[in-house]
């Protein structure tokens, strides 16, 4: 089964979402990124989306709840790179992602999270 | 009574055709008011419409106008219709140029079957229910060309009214000018997202000193366009906020919390550039 590659680069795990998001893949993404966060001891993940096209409502809350048990085990979450139609579809939806900061591409994250260190 | 064979208004309209005009023109220039211009051009268009409705009364030999026979003059109303929208005449003045024509008519009419009233009435009534069915056909023609005219207004008031200017380097200004409904509010959403990603901002300024009422449905929408921006990475300010829109908000219950809110551009302008790490100072070096 394939797997969505994740970075280490410090304190810091990188996850860059290349392909289509199914459920299964997005599950097995949080499984192993909470298991990294862990293992590596990161205070920081920053998930960059902007190849992803097409979100539905699970991809959605998935991306909030992996951002929520990141802050339980002590990691700051950033979003980067959404796509405008991606960002009007979850509004659209009532997924705000409250409590999930953004960030507009990956070099401004990066600077969101050296920040708060 | 589409069935009923109208000879003698066949034979009427041919016969007597100048008469018939002079007539007709007297009376749609009269309830015109119009200056000379139009008059000449009614005079064109009264002396196409003569013998189109004679030729085709007498090759269709029937008065109903939805047959194929009267596609030629139901085309012809249809354009002096268009002609009057853009000219800007009323409906009333618009259905006056088929209805007028009746009065002349039936004068003819009833000269010519003075012998026989049976005949004169009925004849009468088969014409008067012909020229309704034209007068009617005109008026829905006129309101369809009206609701043509909205429709594209609208679609221009949409294009032209959600401008995104850049203010500053990484500040993005959106003034809101006009209610805001759901449609409007897309545009608005997709044309700020796709300016975020072109100029790479980090704040944007939405000022709704131009929003005439704010009621709940435009807070929400206001609050979908910034949750959106917030998505993509970018804050929002809300600026432009007059004394009785704060009123408003306040009594509605809507919560605007998590937003920036300030009472005018300038404010939030100073606010964006010290979120950006810039500030303004004066030529002395002070702020």
């Amino acid at each position: 089964m394939e797997r969505i590659p994740i970075l280490r680069m410090g304190r810091l795990l990188l996850v860059t979402i290349q392909v289509d998001m199914h459920d299964r893949l997005a599950m097995a993404l949080q499984e192993d990124l909470t298991s990294r966060i862990v293992k590596d001891r990161a205070n920081g993940v920053l998930i960059d989306i902007s190849a992803l096209d097409i979100v539905d409502s699970f991809i959605g809350r998935m991306i909030s709840d992996t951002a929520a048990m990141a802050k339980i085990l002590d990691a700051r979450t950033v979003l980067v790179g959404m796509q405008p139609a991606v960002a009007i579809t979850l509004v659209e939806l009532g997924l705000t992602l409250q409590g999930v900061r953004t960030a507009l591409n990956v070099e401004l994250g990066m600077k969101m999270l050296e920040q708060h260190d | 009574m589409s069935n009923f064979k109208t000879t003698h208004l066949t034979s009427v309209v041919s016969e007597y055709h100048d008469q018939l005009l002079d007539g007709w023109l007297a009376s749609l220039v009269s309830s015109l008011r119009r200056d000379k211009n139009s008059a000449a051009n009614l005079r064109e268009q009264a002396s196409q419409f003569l013998p189109l409705l004679a030729s085709t009364l007498s090759n269709t030999g029937s008065i109903n106008i939805e047959e194929p026979g009267w596609a030629d003059l139901r085309q012809l109303l249809a354009e002096i219709s268009h002609s009057r929208v853009r000219q800007g005449f009323s409906p009333i003045e618009t259905a006056s140029f088929v209805f007028s024509l009746k009065k002349p008519i039936f004068e003819l009419l009833r000269n010519k079957l003075a012998d026989s009233p049976q005949a004169a009435s009925d004849e009468i009534a088969a014409t008067s229910s012909l020229f309704d069915d034209l007068g009617l056909y005109v008026i829905d023609v006129y309101q369809k060309a009206r609701e043509q005219v909205i429709l594209r207004q609208q679609q221009e008031l949409l294009e032209l009214s959600t401008p995104v200017v850049q203010l500053w380097q990484n500040v993005l200004a959106l003034p809101l000018i006009g209610t805001l409904d759901s449609a409007r509010t897309q545009v608005v959403m997709e044309s700020l997202l796709q300016k975020i990603v072109e100029t790479g901002a980090r704040i944007a300024i939405i000022d709704i000193t131009g929003v005439p009422t704010v009621d709940t449905l435009v807070a929400q929408h206001l609050l979908k366009t910034i949750a959106a921006a917030r998505l993509m990475g970018a804050d929002c300010i809300i600026s432009g906020i007059r004394p009785q829109i704060a009123q408003t908000i306040v009594h509605l219950g809507v919560n605007l919390d998590d937003v920036i809110t300030k009472a005018t551009l300038a404010d939030a302008f100073v606010v964006a550039l010290q979120r950006t790490g810039a500030s303004i100072l004066n030529a002395s070096g002070e702020r």
